[in-house]
C-alpha cells in the first residue's frame, strides 16, 4: 500500500470536498475539514505503527515513479525516523489548529480558510517525505502559496505587509536554491533519475569551491526558512499577523523545513562544505539564540514575543545540527518535534487570550491567574516547557544539544546556555505581567477555557508531559538518523569525557 | 559602387544560383506547406467575404471561416508531422536523418520538427485569440471600432456607432498575420524571412489601431508600432544585405558555411562585414521579441491596442519571432557564437532587469503585463544562450507555456470594466486601483487571474515554473549559472509586482463602485478555461509537451 501517497492525498481530498460543498455556511466546511484531518492523523499513526524502528536510519515506505523524465525528475517518497517524526507532528498539529480556528472565520470564506489549511497539510507531509530534490523543491515553494493566502486573507491589521514580506523572503531563498538545485543536477550523474537524493549523495564535485557555493545557496534558503539571524525579520511580522492556528503551523511545522533541510540535505549532500562552514554557522546560531532571547524580553506584543522565542529555539536546533555529534543531532531532531508542541501551545493560548481581550499587547493584560486559572495554567506549562524545565519535553532536547555540543565546541555550548537563562526571563516576566497581580476590570465577564479550547490544549499538554518523562520511543527512531548523518559527513563523536558519559540519558545509548 | 550598380550586382548574384542549376520551376512539397496554404487561402477568401457579403452577415461568415481555417491548418500540421517520415523521402530534398522534415521551394522554406512545433503552437494560440476577439457580450458590436478610418470623435464615427456597425476586417488581417507567422520560423533564407516579417507585421500594425474605445490611444499605438517596426525591418534588411555581401548567398545554411569556413576573398578578413550583418539582423529580430534596449514600443503598443489583439500579439508574435531568432542564431550564425554570445548575454541581462524593475512602478494592468512580457523575453534569451539542443527545447517549451498563460491573462483583462452611476458598462478598467477587492466580487475571475499571475511569477506546479526551470537548467548546464542567478533574482522582483496584484484583488477592500465584471460569452470562457488548463497541466505534467520537443532539431 502506498502509505505516504495516501496520507498526502487525504487532506487534498478533504480540501476538494470543503470547496465543493454546496452549502455556503461555515459549519459543514469546518466539520469536513476536521474529519479529513483526523482521518489523516489516524492513517499517519497507523503508518507510524508499521514503521520498523530497527531500521529507522534507512528510508521506508518508499515509492518511486517517473514524473518528468526529461528533467530527470521522479516522484520519489520515503521516510526515515526524522521524516516520520515530522509527518506525525504535522498530522497532529493540523486538527488541533483547525479546532483552534473553529470560530476564526464565519460565512462562506470559511471554506477558503479550512481548505487552504488542508492543502498546506498535503504540502507539509510531501516535503518531509520527498526523496527527489526537484520534488522537495517544488513542495518547498508551493507551500508558500497557501500560507500567503492564509495570512493575507485572515490575518491581523498589518496582514498585507506581513504576507508579502513572508512570500518575498521565502522566494528569495527558494530561488537562490533553485539555481543550486539545477547546478547540483548538472554536477551529478544526470539522466532520468538525476534528481533522486540518493543519486546526489556523496558526489565528487568538480571543485571544492563548487561544493561550497552550492552549500551556501542551500543553507541560505534554509536559514531564511528556519529562520536564523540575520534573515529572521519576516517571522515576527508573519507570526504576529497570522491567525493563531496558522501561526502554529507556520512556526511549528513550516519553519522546521529549514532545519530539516539542513540535517537531511545540507549535511549529506555537501559534507566537506558543511565541515568548512561549521564555525560560521555555529556563530550565527549562537547569535540567533541570544538575539532572539533578548528581543523576546523586549517585545510589547505577545505574538511577536513568541516569534522571537522561536528564533532563539531555532538557534539551538541549528547548533545541534552542526555540532556534528550524535547526541547533539538527536537532540536537535527531538527539539524540532518538541518545539512544535510547546511553541504551538503558547501561540494557541495567546490566541485564546487575544480572542477575549481583542489586543495582543502584553501590557493590556494582568491578573488573569485568578479570573481564568485554566488559561493561566496552560500558558505557564507551555512556557515552562519552552524554557526547558526538567520534566517537560523541551528539556531533554535542549540538554542533549548542549551536552552533545560541549564535547566538541565547549565555548559554543557555554555561550548558548545563556539562552536558557534568557528563556527563563522572557517566559516568567511575561507570565508575571499578564497573569499575576490584582484582577483587572476587563476580565470580569471572562469565561475560562471552554470545551473546544480544552480539546485543543489537552493533547498538546499531554504530549509535552509524556515526552518530558519518556522520550525513548522518539529517540529510538531519531538516533539511527543522527548516526547515519554523521557517517555521511564522515565525522565521529569525540572521545567521551566522564561528564558526557554520566549525563547521557538512556535513550541516546545505542 | 553607385546604388544602381550595387543593385545590378545584387541581382546578378541572386540569379546566379538559379542559372547554375539551369532554370527549372521550383519543386513544391505541397503537403509540407499545406498549413500556410490553408491560412493564406482562407485569408484571401476572407477579403472576398469582406467585399461581397452583406454587412449584417459578415461576422457570421468570418468567424467560422477563420476558426475553420485555423483548425484545418492545425490539422494539416498534425497530419504532416505524424506522417512525416513517409513524406520525407517523397520530398527528395536534403534532410537530416535525426530531425526529419523537408526543405522545399528551392530551399526557401524548411519544414522541420521545430517549424512544425512552432506552427502548431501558433495556430492554437491564434485559435484561442479568435475566440476572444469574436466576443460580443461585452460591447455591442464587438471589441473593435465600427469605422476604423473615421477620425476619432468625428460625425462619421458617431454615425457608424449609432448604426451599430460591426466590422469584421480584423479576421482577414489576423489570417494574414498568422500566415506570416507560420512562414517566419520556417524561412530558410533571409529574404523569405524578411517577407514573412513584413507579412506578419503589417496587418498587426493595423489591428493595433482598431480599438473601439480610447481610439486615439489605439491609433497612437498603431503609429508607434508601425514607425518603430519599419525601422527595425530596415535594420533587418540592411543586415541581410551585408551578410549577402559577405557570404554571397542569403540562404541560412550558406551563410553558416561561409562563417565556419571562409573561402573567398570577400570572406577572408572581412569579419566586420559578417559581424555587422549579424548584429543588424539580430537587432531586427530582438525588436520583434521586445528585448531591451529595443523594447520601448512594447508598453505603449500593448496598452493602446485592443486587448484581444494585445493578447494575441504578446503570445503569437513572441512565438514566431523567437522561432526565427532561434533559426538564424542556431543555423546560420552558430559558427560565430563566440562573437555574438557576449552581446546577447548583455541583452538578456538588461531585458530581464529592465522588464522586472520597471514593471514595479506600473499602475496600468496592460502596461504591467507588457513589462512582464519583456522580462519573459529575457528569460527566454537565457535559455536560447545555451546554444544547443537543450536550449532549443527549453525555449520551445517556454514559448508554449508563456503563450497560453498570456492569452488567458489578457482575455480576463477584457472582462473588468468601468461602470457608471446607473450601472452602464464602459471601457476596460485597466488602472490597477480599480482591481481592488475583485476577489470578493468575482472570485472565479480573480482566482483564474491569480493562477496566471503565479504562473508568470514561476511558482511551482504552474507552467511558468516548468518553463523557467527548463531555460535555467539549459543555461546552468552550459556554465551560464550567473545568467540563471540574475534570472532568478529578476523573477523575485517580478514576483513582487505580480503578488501586488493578488494583494489588491484579495486583501484590499473594494473601491466604492466604478468597476464591474462583465459576464463573457461561451467562446471567451472556453478560451480562458483552455488557457488555465494548459497552465496547470504543463505545471504538473510537463512531460506531455517535453516529449514533443524531444526530437526538435533544426534542418539546415
Amino acid at each position: 500500500m502506498p502509505w505516504l501517497t495516501t496520507i498526502g492525498a487525504l487532506p487534498l481530498v478533504g480540501a476538494a470536498a470543503v470547496w465543493l460543498l454546496p452549502s455556503r455556511s461555515a459549519r459543514p466546511a469546518r466539520v469536513t475539514a476536521l474529519v479529513a484531518s483526523l482521518i489523516t492523523l489516524l492513517a499517519t499513526l497507523a503508518m507510524a505503527y508499521r514503521f520498523d524502528t530497527d531500521t529507522a536510519g534507512t528510508h521506508q515506505f518508499t515509492e518511486q515513479h517517473r514524473w518528468i523524465a526529461e528533467f530527470g525528475v521522479n516522484y520519489a517518497v520515503g521516510i526515515d525516523g526524522l521524516g516520520l517524526v515530522m509527518i506525525v507532528l504535522s498530522a497532529l498539529l493540523v486538527p488541533i489548529c483547525l479546532l483552534a480556528g473553529w470560530n476564526q472565520v464565519e460565512g462562506s470564506s470559511a471554506r477558503h480558510y479550512f481548505g487552504l489549511i488542508l492543502v498546506l497539510e498535503t504540502f507539509m507531509i510531501g516535503v518531509f517525505a520527498a526523496r527527489d530534490l526537484f520534488l522537495f523543491y517544488v513542495l518547498f515553494e508551493a507551500m508558500l502559496i497557501p500560507v500567503y493566502f492564509l495570512i493575507g486573507l485572515f490575518g491581523g491589521a498589518q496582514r498585507r505587509y506581513a504576507a508579502v514580506k513572508f512570500l518575498l523572503y521565502s522566494l528569495l531563498g527558494g530561488l537562490v536554491m533553485l539555481v543550486a538545485v539545477i547546478y547540483l543536477y548538472v554536477e551529478g550523474p544526470g539522466g532520468p533519475d538525476g534528481f533522486l537524493i540518493s543519486e546526489l549523495t556523496g558526489l565528487e564535485f568538480s571543485s571544492e569551491l563548487t561544493g561550497r557555493l552550492l552549500f551556501c545557496a542551500f543553507f541560505f534558503a534554509f536559514a531564511i526558512k528556519a529562520p536564523m539571524w540575520p534573515v529572521h525579520t519576516w517571522l515576527p511580522d508573519a507570526a504576529a499577523q497570522a491567525p493563531p492556528g496558522v501561526a502554529v503551523l507556520l512556526v511549528g511545522v513550516l519553519d522546521k523545513v529549514g532545519t530539516f533541510g539542513m540535517l537531511t540535505l545540507c549535511l549529506p549532500l555537501f559534507p566537506e562544505a558543511s565541515r568548512w562552514a561549521t564555525p560560521v554557522v555555529l556563530a550565527l546560531a549562537v547569535v540567533s539564540v541570544l538575539y532572539g532571547g533578548l528581543l523576546a524580553i523586549g517585545q510589547v506584543d505577545l505574538l511577536r514575543m513568541i516569534a522571537y522565542t522561536s528564533v532563539s529555539h531555532f538557534g539551538f536546533i541549528v547548533i545541534g545540527v552542526f555540532a556534528m555529534t550524535s547526541s547533539a543531532q538527536s537532540g536537535a531532531a527531538l527539539y524540532m518535534l518538541n518545539h512544535g508542541f510547546s511553541t504551538g501551545a503558547l501561540f494557541l493560548v495567546a490566541g485564546m487570550l487575544i480572542a477575549r481581550r481583542g489586543s495582543a499587547r502584553i501590557a493590556d493584560y494582568g491578573g488573569l491567574q485568578r479570573s481564568t486559572p485554566l488559561l493561566a495554567g496552560t500558558f505557564l506549562l507551555a512556557g515552562l516547557s519552552s524554557l526547558a524545565l526538567p520534566g517537560l519535553s523541551s528539556f531533554i532536547s535542549e540538554f542533549l544539544v548542549l551536552v552533545g555540543t560541549y564535547g566538541r565546541y565547549p565555548g559554543v555550548a557555554v555561550v548558548a546556555a545563556g539562552g536558557m537563562v534568557l528563556a527563563a526571563l522572557y517566559i516568567l516576566l511575561t507570565y508575571q505581567r499578564m497573569f499575576t497581580g490584582p484582577v483587572k476590570d476587563f476580565a470580569s465577564g471572562w469565561r475560562d477555557m471552554n470545551l473546544r479550547e480544552g480539546l485543543v490544549m489537552a493533547p498538546l499538554i499531554a504530549v509535552i508531559v509524556a515526552l518530558g518523562f519518556f522520550p525513548k520511543p522518539v529517540l529510538d527512531v531519531l538516533n539511527p538518523v543522527a548516526d547515519r548523518t554523521l557517517q555521511q559527513v564522515s565525522m565521529t563523536d569525540p572521545a567521551p569525557t566522564a561528564a558526557g558519559e554520566e549525563s547521557t540519558t538512556e535513550g541516546t545509548q545505542p | 559602387m553607385t546604388p544602381v550598380q550595387h543593385l545590378a550586382f545584387l541581382e546578378t548574384g541572386m540569379h546566379r544560383t538559379a542559372s547554375e542549376a539551369g532554370f527549372s520551376a521550383p519543386e513544391v512539397d505541397y503537403a509540407a506547406v499545406s498549413p500556410m496554404l490553408v491560412i493564406f487561402g482562407a485569408a484571401l477568401l476572407a477579403v472576398l467575404v469582406e467585399a461581397f457579403v452583406p454587412r449584417r452577415f459578415r461576422y457570421a461568415v468570418q468567424v467560422p471561416l477563420t476558426l475553420l481555417s485555423l483548425a484545418g491548418a492545425f490539422g494539416a500540421v498534425v497530419w504532416y508531422s505524424t506522417t512525416g517520415d513517409h513524406l520525407q523521402t517523397a520530398g527528395s530534398m536534403v534532410s537530416d536523418p535525426t530531425g526529419g522534415g523537408v526543405s522545399t521551394l528551392e530551399g526557401a522554406v524548411v519544414i522541420d520538427s521545430v517549424s512544425l512545433f512552432l506552427q502548431g503552437t501558433l495556430l492554437l494560440l491564434a485559435f484561442l485569440s479568435v475566440l476572444i476577439m469574436s466576443e460580443r457580450n461585452l460591447d455591442s458590436g464587438g471589441s473593435f471600432t465600427p469605422a476604423a478610418s473615421a477620425v476619432p470623435g468625428s460625425p462619421g464615427e458617431e454615425q457608424a456607432l449609432r448604426a451599430g456597425f460591426c466590422q469584421s476586417e480584423i479576421y482577414p488581417l489576423l489570417l494574414f498575420t498568422v500566415g506570416g507567422m507560420l512562414l517566419f520560423p520556417a524561412a530558410a533564407d533571409l529574404l523569405t524571412m524578411f517577407i514573412a516579417l513584413e507579412v506578419l507585421s503589417l496587418p498587426l500594425y493595423l489591428m493595433c489601431g482598431l480599438a473601439r474605445r480610447r481610439r486615439l490611444l489605439s491609433q497612437e499605438a498603431s503609429l508607434k508600432y508601425f514607425l518603430l517596426g519599419a525601422f527595425s525591418s530596415a535594420f533587418f534588411l540592411y543586415g541581410a544585405a551585408l551578410l549577402y555581401g559577405y557570404a554571397g548567398t542569403v540562404r541560412l545554411s550558406g551563410i553558416a558555411t561561409a562563417i565556419t569556413v571562409p573561402t573567398t576573398d570577400a570572406q577572408l578578413g572581412r569579419d566586420w562585414l559578417m559581424l555587422t550583418g549579424i548584429a543588424l539582423v539580430a537587432v531586427g529580430l530582438l525588436f520583434k521579441i521586445g528585448a531591451a534596449p529595443f523594447h520601448s514600443w512594447t508598453p505603449d503598443v500593448y496598452q493602446g491596442a485592443p486587448t484581444p489583439v494585445t493578447g494575441f500579439m504578446a503570445a503569437a508574435t513572441k512565438v514566431a519571432a523567437f522561432g526565427a531568432l532561434l533559426r538564424v542564431l542556431y543555423v546560420a550564425f552558430s559558427g560565430a557564437r563566440w562573437d555574438w554570445e557576449p552581446a546577447l548575454w548583455g541583452v538578456a541581462i538588461l531585458t530581464m532587469v529592465v522588464g522586472s524593475v520597471i514593471a514595479i512602478v506600473q499602475t496600468d494592468v496592460k502596461r504591467m503585463l507588457a513589462y512582464s512580457s519583456i522580462a519573459h523575453a529575457g528569460f527566454l534569451l537565457t535559455g536560447l544562450l545555451a546554444v544547443d539542443v537543450s536550449g532549443l527545447r527549453s525555449v520551445l517549451f517556454y514559448l508554449v507555456a508563456y503563450g497560453f498563460t498570456t492569452i488567458g491573462a489578457f482575455a480576463l483583462v477584457t472582462l473588468v470594466r468601468d461602470s457608471g452611476e446607473e450601472g452602464q458598462i464602459g471601457g476596460e478598467a485597466t488602472h490597477l486601483s480599480q482591481w481592488a477587492g475583485l476577489g470578493r466580487r468575482s472570485p472565479l475571475l480573480a482566482a483564474t487571474f491569480t493562477l496566471f499571475l503565479l504562473s508568470f511569477a514561476g511558482i511551482p506546479l504552474t507552467s511558468g515554473f516548468s518553463g523557467k526551470f527548463a531555460v535555467f537548467a539549459a543555461a546552468v548546464s552550459h556554465g551560464a549559472w550567473v545568467l540563471a542567478l540574475i534570472g532568478v533574482l529578476a523573477s523575485l522582483v517580478a514576483a513582487f509586482f505580480y503578488v501586488r496584484v493578488i494583494v489588491l484583488m484579495y486583501f484590499s477592500e473594494p473601491t466604492s463602485g466604478g468597476t464591474a465584471v462583465v459576464a463573457p460569452g461561451a467562446a471567451t470562457v472556453f478560451a480562458v478555461v483552455v488557457a488555465a488548463a494548459v497552465t496547470v497541466v504543463l505545471g504538473v505534467a510537463p512531460s506531455l509537451l517535453l516529449d514533443l520537443t524531444r526530437d526538435a532539431v533544426f534542418l539546415p
